[in-house]
């Protein structure tokens, strides 16, 4: 394609094309610190294209393909470029990925152990995850980890934050040194802005951890702790995975495993530093 | 980006031939470099054949991310495998009561059968042949065992029950599979009408109760299905079980098995292009613009030669139904659109 760049991010590999300079140039720019992908060749191939070759002057509008795609995917305007871009490799991670069990959750590592954090949208697992790391955990990820069924490690999959609408100036605020991307207004996941995770976040991301506390935040009550039987959480995870049923009995295997080594909690937590607290004393308990 | 078909000696233009020449001869590969590979790959998840690939490729020294993505495909394809069959099985268990005899076609056919032609091949829909006089019977049972309707629209299966060699499709409402019912292999509308009673009377009993076509039979069938029904989307995944299905039982009697279903031409089209795409043969005037549609794919897993395209797409109308009839067809289809 006219424009491409490549880069790894943890294990997984990616090449993007682009009829458009730029949505490549700001990828280029945000995932600088990022490896080339191993022997240079990519895991999954992304697109972002015009339907008809006027659409790339005439009101530009860029289509996301790849080597998995969803036929009803929409159409995004050409200054939403990058989150396209970003939801096309989302994308291939979610239909494609077979050698991870992919957990739809946000991690973060202290000496060598994962605190594994998922929940609905708006649960708070990225909020927690960046808050955390901003007292020394190494963060993983805040949209998929990765959990290899052959040795139960997590792998930190550790892409550009996706800050949304009320995040994005609370980000900006506790980290006014990051790197971020456009403010992309008004798309149809509302305002958005991408951040570049922390440098030891990148330096380390081929460093995996081994689970040691599988959480259940919620945000807005009064602080409370409750642990999670084993069913729930298995019910829970397989709900947070999107290959489970695609991976066949390699998935249940490492699902029950890692639901059987690891403590699961459910916390209520009505501001991000309580939340911090709550977790740091969980961990400190295990 | 070019495709990067300068890393493999030999090999003529960007395009899915490099896909053909990775599993024809698999040596070959070691030549690539990164760019070739990823291309390579690339076109081999476009043409789902990835997993064929995989196979064919397993057990040579390849870069270490190439082995992983392969070794992901050889996974999936396994459990593809599995599932696919155990969809078999659910079939087999509705249709038992009924005594008729059920055939099983394409992917699932040579996964069962443990053909070459199933290493890898990845398989969609569960597809099955039975006898068009017990089509009612089978029809309530897979209702009855779960199965459900696709399209419920009434001139859609209006069209389906009247003109095509299957009904309409069936999903099932708890493990989401389709089933394809044929009681022929290419719609009544079509110019060719082979003889499905007798590719069932030739059909070989797989040993659990369900059946596979003859060998020729299944080559039959396959070359129908490429050359004289559709527009050759995924042929190229069609022409490689060809090739399986030919190097593993070979071509005798084959010429006489086309001849009685009326599909000499497409039967002898495909082994010209197995040997053309495959075998390095060369080919002259239209199997040459086959080999364009088929291979009509860059390394960055997009279709290309639209023109081509557009060809095929408008013969496999042609082919399909006689000019007065695809017009109301396709009158009605647009005013419901």
């Amino acid at each position: 394609m006219r424009h491409a760049f490549a880069l790894r991010i943890g294990p997984i590999g990616f090449r993007i094309g682009s009829d458009w300079r730029a949505p490549i140039d700001q990828l280029r720019s945000l995932y600088r610190d990022y490896p080339a992908p191993q022997d240079g060749v990519a895991d999954y191939t992304v697109r972002l294209f015009a339907r008809r070759p006027w659409r790339r002057w005439l009101r530009p509008s860029v289509e996301i393909g790849g080597d998995y795609m969803l036929p009803e995917a929409a159409p995004l305007p050409l200054r939403h470029g990058l989150l396209a871009a970003e939801m096309a490799m989302n994308l291939q991670m979610a239909l494609g990925a077979r050698r991870h069990l992919l957990l739809h959750a946000s991690a973060v590592e202290r000496d060598g152990r994962a605190v594994l954090m998922t929940g609905v949208s708006g649960a708070g697992k990225s909020t927690l995850a960046t808050l955390l790391a901003a007292r020394g955990w190494r963060f993983m990820g805040d949209e998929f980890v990765l959990l290899d069924p052959a040795t139960g490690l997590l792998h930190a999959f550790p892409r550009l934050i996706s800050l949304k609408n009320a995040a994005i100036p609370a980000a900006e605020a506790a980290w006014p040194d990051a790197r971020m991307g456009p403010l992309m207004a008004a798309t149809p996941k509302g305002d958005i802005r991408h951040m570049v995770p922390d440098a030891r976040a990148i330096a380390a991301m081929d460093r995996p951890a081994t689970p040691a506390l599988l959480l259940f935040p919620r945000y807005g009550d009064a602080a409370a702790v409750r642990p999670v039987p084993p069913a729930e959480a298995f019910v829970r995870m397989t709900q947070a995975s999107t290959n489970y049923v695609a991976l066949g009995e390699p998935g249940f295997t490492a699902m029950t495993r890692l639901i059987a080594q690891v403590p699961a909690v459910a916390i209520d937590y009505p501001d991000g530093a309580s939340g911090v607290a709550q977790v740091e004393a969980l961990c400190a308990a295990l | 980006m070019r495709g990067a078909v300068t890393d493999l000696p030999h090999t003529v233009a960007a395009d899915a031939r490099l896909l053909a020449c990775a599993l024809a001869d698999p040596g070959r590969v070691m030549a690539l470099g990164a760019e070739g590979w990823t291309s390579l790959l690339t076109i081999a998840r476009a043409e789902q054949l990835i997993g064929t690939l995989a196979l064919r490729l397993d057990g040579l020294p390849l870069p270490r991310a190439v082995e992983a993505i392969l070794g992901d495909a050889r996974a999936a394809a396994e459990q593809g495998r599995r599932a696919a069959l155990w969809e078999a099985e659910m079939a087999r268990r509705a249709l038992a009561p009924l005594g008729c005899p059920v055939v099983l076609l394409k992917g699932t056919a040579y996964a069962a059968a443990g053909l070459l032609a199933g290493q890898g091949r990845s398989i969609g829909d569960l597809d099955i042949l039975v006898p068009r006089a017990a089509l009612d019977r089978v029809e309530a049972a897979v209702l009855g065992a779960g199965w459900e309707w696709v399209k419920p629209d009434p001139y859609d299966d209006a069209y389906y029950r009247r003109w095509m060699h299957e009904l309409p499709p069936l999903i099932h409402r708890e493990r989401d599979r389709m089933i394809d019912v044929h009681h022929t292999i290419l719609p009544l509308t079509a110019r060719v009408t082979p003889d499905p009673e007798r590719l069932i009377a030739d059909s070989v009993p797989l040993g659990n109760g369900l059946r596979t076509l003859s060998p020729n039979g299944m080559i039959v069938h396959a070359a129908a299905h490429l050359f004289a029904d559709g527009d050759l989307a995924g042929g190229l995944r069609n022409l490689w079980d060809i090739r399986c299905l030919v190097e593993e039982f070979g071509t005798e009697g084959l010429a006489e098995a086309a001849a009685r279903h009326g599909l000499r031409l497409p039967v002898a089209r495909a082994l010209r292009l197995v040997d053309g795409l495959f075998a390095g043969g060369r080919l002259a005037g239209s199997d040459r613009l086959c080999v364009r549609r088929l291979t009509a794919r860059d390394g960055w897993g997009r279709p290309t030669r639209p023109v081509t395209r557009l060809a095929f797409y408008v013969r496999s109308h042609a082919l399909r139904m006689p000019p007065a009839m695809l017009a109301r067809h396709l009158w009605t289809k647009w005013r419901k659109a």
